[in-house]
């Protein structure tokens, strides 16, 4: 241990500690920037300097470690007057259009110049023009208000291992993109959108569509129905100032009915649909020498990574459409017969935690229904700025149920929000239909957890079931290396892209980091274990759906619109073509 | 990129590929030969090396000595530092301008200039000082440029 004083303050903290961290527990929010608290070190933005006795010049204290004796000072006269210009010129070169900017009051740089008592900026103006980027259906980036923290950088890299993101250019002319100018669709971006939770200001975000949703609202000739994925209701009260992890699923349905929606269905429906099908899929490859192991097809960045970076693998992917296109399509067709509307006046809405969703829906193929399967996807923090924009008192809303009969489901369902959670609902049906007898524990807890790459064995009547589940694409690349190299020997994985799985995606509040995704994480747990049905093939309405109109799972009609097939794609396509 | 410039590329990583830090000898014994950096050149190296694409153009926009476009068979560099701009270095750059009718960071159509700009070349003594490829030229005035642009037309 070693003990140093800041600010008069002795302190006594473990070596290797930074004055940052040391400072924090010395009750001094030293103010940062380019730090992240999931991210290593990097010291570019010196917001956070300090003055360290015997030391010549200011030391950036995220980077400075403590020792024994130490002599620091947070608050002088000098400090203040250095960290006020290191904004005023990041606030020279930034575009001042705070009002209009989608981060307006969610945006470190601004309250950051609002902490430090910035009022003047006493240098010219030097506002770079940079072209903006809105080739994807998910993202825009805007590298004129880029303040290169480089955390996007971080975060594309190592996080996800996808490195499309880099520092270019020199001086005051850097700014983080892609090489050579290209656009986001023009590369092998997965639009994953963990970018967005990296950036501290409005320079990355997602493609808003609120208004195209307040546009079928209001047109009389629609019927519109939302579906609300199983990650958005434990995190969508973030973004009315409530704690995270907050389960609001029944104000969500209420607020959703306020907005104006017909029907307010449940993605989760749907996700225990997936079960059925999925799990089919993989009893029948294992039966029948199929391709193995079979990777689960639910997140649409781990898909586009998968056809950019081992198109060769392809065929190990499962065909089911995701939980979300699986909906959209049998909203408009079996949802459609049974309510007796003309499926080309039905609009879907999805909330999702994702911004890659985006993308998926508009991919060409997702029209089995006849139509477009989903017309518009919006983000958790889409639906945010909707309710806010609503004047809805979302804390005050009494709870709603989902409508029937597409919004019944179950807990094996709900966990799909959680890195493990497709698994451990896949694991709970299938060891039922395998072996006909009750599971002796529903909980299987060796795939829950933040820990990035997961393993299990489960012993189906004499089968060896191995299993593995990786989430954030970094820990992805490994399990494929294991795959390729063949020594791992497991028949089927889980990979969700993002970090945490849906809890942490792309398209959830800000901020996302591990600490809010392990209370998000609790309360996807917390609604499985209060839900009377924890099984998928016990969710009423999936039986109801077999019998009345799919058959069975694997069936002709199943095939047709609830699987998929895939695209491989290059990692860098020509200048202005799609990659 | 065609066949043979492929090749010689290729030449130049398996020079450097197991020296520590390859990349920067790498694309400076590609833009030695070709001029500048390609992006097909570039692409070959961070295949090569392992490393994103982009990862390659960030370091190559980073530095001044690379050009991710074609230049000039001569390459004048003007220095853009505090020293050389006291004595004299923007009328050297505007005589330089009209000269050869190209604004900086351009090149002549018939791609034998190419003007730039560079960070102090560390000849104070001498300025406001241009670089011409390897040569230096010192203590230079608006009226002098046309006999230093002689010695290359």
């Amino acid at each position: 241990m070693v003990t140093l004083t800041i600010d008069g303050q002795k302190v006594t903290v473990p070596g290797g500690t930074t004055v940052l961290e040391a400072a924090r527990r010395a009750g001094v929010a030293i103010p940062v920037l380019c730090h992240h608290p999931d991210q290593e070190v990097k010291a570019v933005c010196r917001v956070c300097v300090v003055e360290v006795a015997g030391s010549r010049t200011f030391q950036a204290s995220c980077a400075h470690p403590v020792a024994e004796g130490m002599v620091v000072r947070t608050n002088t006269p000098a400090l203040r007057e250095a960290r006020r210009t290191i904004v005023e010129l990041m606030l020279a070169t930034h575009p001042d259009d705070c009002l209009r900017c989608e981060r307006n009051l969610r945006c470190e740089l601004q309250s950051l110049a609002e902490k430090l008592g910035v009022r003047e900026i006493h240098f010219d103006r030097l506002v770079r023009e940079v072209p903006g980027d809105r080739s994807s259906p998910s993202l825009f980036r805007d590298p004129s208000k880029c303040i290169v923290c480089r955390r996007c950088v971080y975060t594309c890299s190592q996080v996800q291992g996808v490195g499309i993101l880099h520092p270019v250019h020199r001086g005051y002319e850097t700014y983080v993109a892609p090489g050579w100018g290209r656009g986001l669709m023009e590369i092998a971006c997965t639009l994953c959108g963990q970018c967005v939770h990296a950036c501290p200001v409005g320079a990355i975000g997602e493609q808003d569509q609120t208004a195209e949703v307040w546009a079928a609202l209001a047109d009389p000739k629609k019927h519109v129905v939302v579906q609300t994925a199983p990650a958005t209701r434990v995190a969508l009260g973030e973004e009315v100032g409530l704690p995270s992890g907050t389960i609001v699923t029944g104000k969500m349905v209420a607020a959703l009915r306020r907005l104006g929606f017909d029907r307010v269905f449940d993605t989760d429906f749907t996700a225990d649909l997936t079960i059925m099908e999925e799990g089919h899929e993989l009893l029948h490859r294992l039966k029948n020498g199929g391709v193995l192991p079979m990777f689960t097809s639910c997140s649409p960045g781990w898909i586009k990574y998968m056809e950019h970076t081992y198109p060769e693998y392809l065929p190990h992917l499962s065909t089911c459409k995701s939980p979300q296109q699986m909906f959209g399509a049998l909203a408009k067709t079996y949802y459609a017969e049974q309510a007796g509307i003309n499926p080309a006046d039905i609009y879907v809405v999805s909330i999702m935690p994702c911004t890659a969703k985006k993308f998926e829906a508009q991919r060409p193929e997702m029209n089995s229904s006849g139509y477009r399967d989903v017309d518009v996807v919006l983000t958790t923090r889409e639906l945010g700025r909707m309710i806010r924009e609503a004047g809805i008192q979302f804390d005050r809303l009494p709870d709603s149920p989902y409508d029937d009969p597409l919004g019944i489901s179950t807990g094996a369902a709900v966990i799909f929000g959680a890195t493990g959670g497709v698994m451990e609902a896949a694991l709970r049906t299938a060891y039922e239909v395998v072996t006909g007898r009750p599971l002796p524990k529903i909980d299987f807890e060796p795939v829950r957890g933040l820990q990035g790459i997961k393993e299990a064995e489960v012993d189906l009547d004499g089968t060896c079931l191995k299993v593995a589940v990786g989430h954030g694409l970094s820990n992805a690349q490994q399990i494929m290396e294991r795959v390729k190299s063949g020594e791992a020997g497991w028949h089927f994985i889980e990979i969700m892209c993002c970090p945490g799985g849906c809890i942490g995606g792309g398209g959830q509040p800000i901020p996302t980091n591990t600490e809010v995704r392990i209370q998000r994480s609790k309360g996807i747990y917390q609604v499985d274990r209060e839900l009377p049905l924890r099984k998928s093939h016990e969710n009423p309405a999936v039986d109801q759906i077999y019998r009345e109109f799919l058959a069975e799972p694997l069936g002709h009609r199943s095939h047709e619109l609830l699987h998929t097939h895939y695209t491989p794609r290059a990692r860098y396509g020509p200048p202005g073509g799609k990659s | 990129m065609g066949n043979e410039e492929k090749q010689c590329v290729c030449a130049i990583i398996a020079r450097y590929r197991d020296v520590p830090g390859p990349l920067l000898p790498i694309l400076q014994g590609i833009q030695e030969e070709h001029g500048h950096l390609s992006e097909a050149a570039m692409h070959q190296v961070a295949a090569s090396l392992g490393r994103p694409p982009g990862e390659v153009y960030s370091v190559a926009t980073f530095y001044t000595l690379f050009s991710t476009r074609p230049r000039g068979k001569y390459v004048i560099r003007v220095c853009e530092n505090a020293p050389c701009h006291i004595k004299g270095a923007p009328a050297v750059i505007a005589e330089l301008e009209k000269a050869l009718d190209i604004k900086a960071g351009e090149t002549t159509p018939d791609g034998k200039f190419s003007l730039e700009f560079t960070s102090c070349v560390g000849i104070c003594g001498v300025a406001p000082a241009i670089m011409v490829n390897q040569d230096v030229h010192g203590n230079l005035t608006p009226s002098s440029i046309a006999q230093v642009l002689g010695q290359y037309r």
